[in-house]
């Protein structure tokens, strides 16, 4: 498997980068870390003509703490974020999710932004950002804008960023009190998830508040399981509501009442993970 | 397209098409054919070779991305000419290999597990090698062979996998 012949571009700067897409628009595509667009185009399954690299732009990197949110560069590898304390303490539902995501090799080389702008609907990186409340940044030409997760994410790999636009970087509200919890459904570790779920809430006397689940692996995009979240609030933990929320159809991973099946398994064991009980 | 990066601790200099792979540029290029390509899409790992210090996949990286890395593969692994590594002295006893194709990429990955964690435990070998395929061993023997390497590194001075055995 060769790659396609494609033009080479590296900026220096986002503003370099910008300038760059919107000259080559649609025939452009922006390469990160390249752990899912290089097998893509080893397959040809995308002959892009033009490559714009953004590993040499230093400010898309890096690992901030602002006044009220954690700022994540878009160029971040998964391997900084899991050793980075700063994540451990104010997004901790990063650091529990990251050893999930795929191996380690690809984890030294593939970045939050890269899987943020993907979109795969069986990532956990998008499903995190939406159980956070993330903020992602997409800049242009014409300058940048800021978009919460919930209207970022619309279809299969489909997202609120224009063809002209970069993910440049995420940020996700601080919220000291909230605690995290995570699962997902694999047949093999490191394989995309059947199902998976990323919680965050609050407990309080051992009622968990203001819970917000993501599902991912189970529709088209991750998705806020609501319904399920305000039940589990009331005491119903194993996902009986989920299918109010998620409707996984059938494909070949399994009939749909399996993969609802597969979901209730995941959100149940994200929940309980929160609650710092038993995976059971 | 120029791409400047040291390779076994050699300077060298590319000039290759865009478009060619890391992997590529190794074996085609430099003649460094102890790198396997093996499914040449981010799969099954026999390509992993050790870029600033991690191990990553070479056919997933285009050599001119590779711009500034510091590469080390399977070539640079032994410390002289004729002499193996600790790492690689283990995998010969315990029969870590049979036919070979994917040991040069388990070594590499193994190899940054021993200079990070001087006693990994058995889940930490299993999740440092368990981006790397091997269809011949049933992994038993590998994860055997880094076991007895970190068992014998431990009992050096040096905490650095390429010392002779």
């Amino acid at each position: 498997m060769k790659f396609p012949a494609f033009k080479y571009l590296r900026p220096s700067s986002v503003a370099e980068a910008a300038a760059q897409l919107a000259e080559h628009g649609d025939d452009a595509r922006l390469l990160a870390g390249g752990q899912t667009l290089m097998p893509v185009l080893a397959m040809r399954l995308a002959e892009p003509e033009v490559l714009i690299d953004l590993g040499r732009i230093e400010n898309l990197r890096g690992i901030a703490l602002e006044d009220d949110a954690l700022r994540l560069g878009a160029m971040t590898r998964y391997v900084d974020l899991e050793r980075s304390a700063l994540v451990a303490e104010h997004a901790p539902l990063i650091t529990r999710a990251l050893p999930y995501v795929a191996h380690v090799a690809i984890r030294n080389r593939g970045t939050i932004g890269g899987s943020v702008a993907l979109a795969d609907p069986a990532a956990e990186m998008p499903a995190c950002m939406l159980a956070l409340g993330a903020e992602i940044e997409l800049t242009s030409t014409e300058g940048n804008r800021w978009i919460a997760a919930e209207d970022y994410f619309l279809g299969l790999y489909e997202t609120a960023r224009e063809d002209t636009e970069i993910l440049t970087a995420i940020r996700i509200p601080l919220a000291p009190e909230r605690r995290v919890g995570f699962y997902e459904v694999a047949r093999r570790h490191g394989d995309y998830a059947l199902a998976g779920a990323a919680a965050v809430g609050d407990v309080e006397d051992g009622r968990i508040q203001g819970l917000r689940v993501a599902m991912f692996g189970c529709d088209d995009l991750p998705v806020l399981a609501k319904t399920a979240a305000k039940a589990a609030e009331t005491g119903v933990l194993d996902g009986a509501w989920l299918e109010a929320d998620v409707s996984p159809t059938s494909n070949i991973n399994g009939e749909a009442h399996i993969r609802l099946a597969q979901a209730r398994v995941a959100f149940r064991r994200a929940v309980t993970d929160l609650l710092g009980v038993s995976n059971g | 397209m120029k791409s400047e990066l040291t390779v076994n601790g050699r300077k060298i200099e590319l000039d290759v098409e865009p478009r060619m792979s890391l992997l590529d540029a190794l074996r085609d290029e430099l003649g460094l054919v102890g790198t396997h390509a093996g499914c040449e899409h981010g799969v099954c790992g026999a390509c992993t070779v050790i870029a600033d210090g991690e191990a990553v996949r070479a056919c997933l990286i285009l050599a001119v991305q590779a711009d500034g890395l510091d590469i080390t593969t399977i070539e640079g692994l032994a410390p002289a000419r004729g002499e193996l590594s600790v790492l690689q002295d283990s995998f010969c006893e315990t029969h870590a290999l049979q036919c070979g194709y994917c040991t040069s990429g388990f070594l590499l990955a193994a190899t940054v597990l021993l200079r990070r964690t001087e006693n990994p435990s058995r889940a930490e070998i299993e999740r440092a090698i368990s981006g790397n395929l091997c269809r011949c061993t049933g992994y038993t023997q590998i994860i055997e062979a880094i076991e007895l390497a970190a068992e014998r590194l431990g009992h050096r001075n040096t905490n650095e996998p390429e010392g002779a055995a």
